[in-house]
């Protein structure tokens, strides 16, 4: 979803009206219908948060987006609480800050310090609010315990250890991919995220769309080998005729990372399991066709473009319109297929075409 | 379909039970009595009018709340009034019932009581100790009626508070709950009346009651006992309600634990649809209700609200933010209205009694009355029902007899895993809902459980919070972290290594946990460790400074010796160390292996008292 449409607890866009607010004495403008925390990033105003995603309904759950909202008890989470015409929102103060960095030590106290081998180091977003809250150490008793790490999916796995439980995989595997194949399992101090019956992520019914990696705000679930590449490339993912809209990463003049690009309008930066992780193997693939071939007598000989497509071309005018049928790749863009329909309606005059983009 | 008829029936049923032909024997049958041997002392009795020349009838009765003496038989003999024995088992059955019904002898040493007046040596059930001063409204058929007879429900006033109401209009039956001053008794207090407005005025097709029956707090027992013993009373109030704010249909949402109260609230329901006030056309009004059981798989934290929605929904049993308040977006979606047991039996009373009846009871803010559980160190244990307002130094030492074996009182935990405890110097305390709160504790559902000196606060505070680590949904940080962190604490604390920076730790992150956490049970999670910590502190203090442990029921701090002037060498130590960690020759002084020991206590436990050579330290 583009970050210009306001989801608000209603998940309507409301932007075309406002509603003053004022955060710490700042006044602005906020959509309504949007969450106090919406408006305050939308304004420039950090309110530390782990379980929040735009993409995602709020949770409310790592409760460190807490203010204090005047004419409301408590402290309301700024996440799930929706902007009123007039509201007047704090987001510092010395007892709730006490309470925030509470609630920042009792995660960090649960979480592995390795941070400097973790592969989320410095992209880590626990990392960005122990920062942003100036905490540098754990002041509480450990209460990291052993868990078992699933790594039974060929694409990345689920450290558990690492986890902090902010749910945001969770409601991406239900919300964004409607696959439900993870949720949280048991209760208490034993809840963890799992698949159904506790087994193993290869036994279920994970699309292995990596939409989870993505979501993960900390080192729980990665890919298998995380590499941040040199240089990315915005281009289009040439798996299938979606045409979403990706960034390649390369390293070493190789493919090593596909990123979705949160602004292309096809898929507003969600991947599937090919465009994610299955462009690198078959880009670069020894048996990929990287030149046309001509078959002779001998057999399939290398050709340039020109002189295939005029043997093409030659061929397919010895026959009657309804004698051809336009097949094109599954590799092809939407609007590769658009011309090559266009090229059998039009040029070749038939109505026998097809594309194999089922996949 | 009218009630006049069935209900004309129905008195003459229990006018007729009440003045019997012949004998009527009723056993105490709810759970409580099933767990002391109810059963069997029911087969006895059974056998026994098969054996002797006995012509009785034989019912079978809830529990009249002292469980202290279960189990109950109660025997109706022509002529005489309805005498209750206590502490009955098998063996006593057949003298019981040969002396009194076949040579007139009622037994007056087994008699716990009997219904409204003395005889002879029997004193006036309602005159003992126990039951004189309480004062029963959601309890007031319990232990009376079988049950699983309708017509004694129906006798005994049943669902004349819902034909009272069919009668007014949904507003004014609201203005009269609102009238009775009564507060939700799951709980949280909140205003009933003002709850269903709320709901009523909800904009939505459909609306939902739902009736929590998801009693979990360790030692409460008041909702099992009451479905169990008088389920009609709950689903009056629910239909009450559902007239009120205009819903058609209801869930009760009940604990899979509870089979016995499963079991009699589907007998309940079979029978208001056989006589019509369930289905279309209730009472031949327009009214339609439909009502279901769905049992809960076992989770505490689906007694909250959202999370018992989003259980009943078939989602995981998880609280979500609020607003939106279930009152607007509840069951599916819809407005629902949710509430207790108990509060649904009371609605039953209000209706059928008239506000004013219940608002003369209790105090300022808190009306009516209040059912709890007494439980733990205190002589009388079992169900009870007061005025609100009344003394825990009353309830404790008038009610339920004070402590046990002599032992000195410490503390009263009420509220739950969520509430608080209480020490002595605040005995005095009224019970209502405002000032538990104040003392840091709260009403909760009504669990007591009674603490004495061999209690150890810290210990105490642990055994709670291990509760609540292991029953939070896991959701929230403060909650599934923060109770987790405190336990680590107060164990180590426990064991002898806790330090003094603790005092700090536990309080700040209590509050922490307190003002932070989603729902009511990680709010209300820190309150044991913040009451022992504010009420006991130098039990803490002994603990992380001199590691003592007064109590002694911190096993790493304690260990036993024997002394060996005292020691006589009779072997009974030596025979129950269950480590077999106890040496020395018969007739010697012996010794413990403190290496072996677990400090387990039992060699303090059987030490003959003339010896006392076992000693603590």
């Amino acid at each position: 979803m583009p970050a210009t449409i306001w989801r608000g607890l209603s998940g309507v866009d409301t932007m075309n009206q406002t509603v003053n607010i004022t955060i710490d004495g700042k006044t602005i403008k906020a959509p309504a219908g949007a969450t106090v925390l919406e408006a305050a990033l939308g304004a420039g105003i950090y309110i530390p948060n782990l379980c929040y995603h735009p993409d995602l309904s709020a949770s409310g759950n790592c409760r460190l987006c807490i203010v204090q909202i005047h004419g409301m008890r408590g402290f309301p989470t700024a996440c799930t609480t929706s902007v009123v015409e007039g509201m007047s929102v704090n987001t510092n103060g010395d007892e709730l800050t006490g309470v925030r960095r509470n609630n920042l030590q009792l995660i960090i106290a649960n979480h592995p310090l390795d941070c400097l081998s973790c592969f989320k180091n410095q992209r880590c977003e626990l990392q960005r609010v122990a920062v942003f809250m100036g905490v540098k150490e754990g002041k509480l008793r450990s209460t990291v315990s052993p868990q078992v790490t699933d790594d039974t999916n060929p694409f990345f796995r689920l450290k558990r250890d690492y986890c902090i439980l902010c749910g945001r995989c969770t409601r991406t595997c239900d919300e964004i991919c409607g696959v439900n194949a993870i949720e949280m399992l048991h209760r208490g101090d034993a809840t963890h995220v799992g698949v159904f019956g506790d087994k193993m992520l290869f036994e279920s019914n994970c699309h292995s769309c990596g939409e989870c990696v993505e979501h993960c705000p900390v080192g729980a679930l990665a890919p298998h080998e995380p590499v941040v590449p040199d240089v990315e490339t915005k281009t289009t993912c040439c798996y299938c005729a979606t045409g979403c809209s990706i960034y390649l990463g390369v390293s070493d003049g190789k493919i090593k990372t596909v990123r979705g690009n949160r602004e292309g309008q096809v898929n507003h930066g969600q991947l599937c399991v090919k465009g994610r992780y299955g462009i690198s193997e078959f880009v670069q693939h020894p048996d990929r066709l990287r030149t046309p071939y001509i078959r002779d007598k001998e057999g399939l000989q290398p050709a340039t473009w020109d002189d295939a497509l005029s043997l093409v071309a030659r061929k397919l005018a010895t026959f009657s319109a309804d004698e051809v049928a336009i097949v094109p790749s599954a590799r092809t863009t939407n609007e590769d297929v658009y011309v090559a329909q266009k090229l059998a309606r039009a040029v070749i005059g038939t109505n026998n075409v097809d594309n194999c983009a089922r996949l | 379909m009218s009630l006049l008829k069935a209900r004309f029936d129905a008195q003459v049923e229990w006018e007729a039970f009440n003045n019997p032909q012949k004998p009527q024997i009723l056993i105490g049958r709810a759970t409580c009595g099933e767990a002391s041997g109810a059963k069997d002392v029911y087969q006895a009795v059974l056998d026994t009018i098969s054996r002797l020349p006995i012509d009785a009838d034989v019912h079978i009765t809830g529990c009249l709340g002292t469980c202290y003496c279960e189990p109950l038989v109660d025997i109706i003999k022509p002529g005489m009034p309805r005498i209750s024995y206590h502490s009955m088992i098998a063996e006593k059955v057949l003298p019981l019932l040969s002396d009194y019904l076949l040579n007139d002898n009622p037994r007056a040493d087994w008699a716990l009581g009997a219904w409204g007046q003395t005889c002879g040596d029997i004193p006036n059930l309602f005159d003992i100790p126990m039951l004189a001063q309480q004062k029963r409204i959601a309890l007031r058929n319990i232990g009376v009626i079988d049950p699983q007879n309708f017509n004694h429900c129906l006798a005994r006033g049943g669902y004349s508070g819902l034909e009272r109401a069919l009668g007014l209009t949904p507003d004014e039956v609201i203005d009269e709950i609102e009238k009775s001053g009564l507060r939700g008794r799951g709980g949280a207090g909140f205003p009933t009346g003002h709850k269903w407005r709320l709901c009523r005025n909800a904009k939505g097709d459909s609306k939902y009651i739902v009736c929590n029956a998801d009693e979990g707090d360790p030692g409460a027992f008041m909702d099992r006992a009451l479905l169990e013993s008088d389920p009609h009373a709950v689903l009056e109030g629910i239909l009450i309600g559902a007239y009120a704010i205009g819903a058609n249909n209801g869930v009760i949402y009940i604990r899979a634990e509870y089979p016995l109260a499963i079991k009699r609230l589907t007998i309940a329901i079979e029978q208001l649809k056989n006589n019509g006030l369930l289905g279309e056309h209730i009472l031949d009004t327009d009214f339609a209700f439909d009502l279901t059981i769905v049992q809960g798989a076992g989770a505490f934290v689906c007694g909250e609200g959202t999370a018992m929605i989003a259980s009943i929904e078939g989602k995981r049993g998880t609280p979500r933010p609020r607003p939106p308040f279930s009152t607007e977006s509840g069951l599916w979606g819809k407005p629902t209205n949710i509430n207790n047991v108990e509060t649904w039996a009371c609605v039953s009373a209000i209706m059928a009694k008239g506000a004013q009846q219940f608002s003369s009871l209790g105090t300022g803010k808190s009306k009516g009355t209040k059912t709890f559980s007494l439980a733990g160190k205190i002589k009388r244990t079992g169900l009870i029902e007061v005025p609100m307002g009344i003394s825990l130094q009353e309830i404790i030492f008038g009610i339920g007899g004070g402590i046990p074996n002599n032992k000195a009182f410490k503390a009263v935990q009420t509220g739950g895993p969520t509430g608080g405890c209480i020490p002595e110097s605040k005995l005095l305390l009224p019970v209502d809902f405002e000032a538990l709160i104040e003392a840091g504790s709260y009403m909760g559902s009504g669990g007591m459980v009674v603490l004495d000196e061999d209690n150890c606060m810290v210990e105490i505070a642990r055994y709670f919070l291990s509760f609540t680590v292991a029953e939070s949904c896991g959701k929230c940080i403060p909650c599934r972290l923060g109770t987790r962190q405190l336990l680590t604490i107060l164990t180590e604390i426990t064991q002898g290594n806790g330090n003094v920076s603790d005092f700090d730790t536990l309080y700040e992150l209590g509050k922490s946990i307190r003002l932070s956490s989603l729902c009511g049970l990680g709010q209300g999670a820190p309150n044991p460790v913040l009451t022992t910590l504010a009420y006991f502190r130098e039990e803490y203090e002994s603990h992380i400074k001199e590691h003592r442990c007064q109590a002694g029921e911190c096993r790493s701090l304690v260990s036993y010796t024997i002394t060996a002037e005292r020691c006589k060498g009779c072997g009974i130590c030596l025979r129950q160390c269950p480590v077999s960690a106890i040496k020395g020759e018969k007739g010697h002084s012996h010794v413990i292996d403190s290496a072996k020991c677990t400090s387990c206590g039992n060699c303090l436990e059987v030490c003959p008292p003339r010896f006392g050579a076992v000693c603590r330290v």
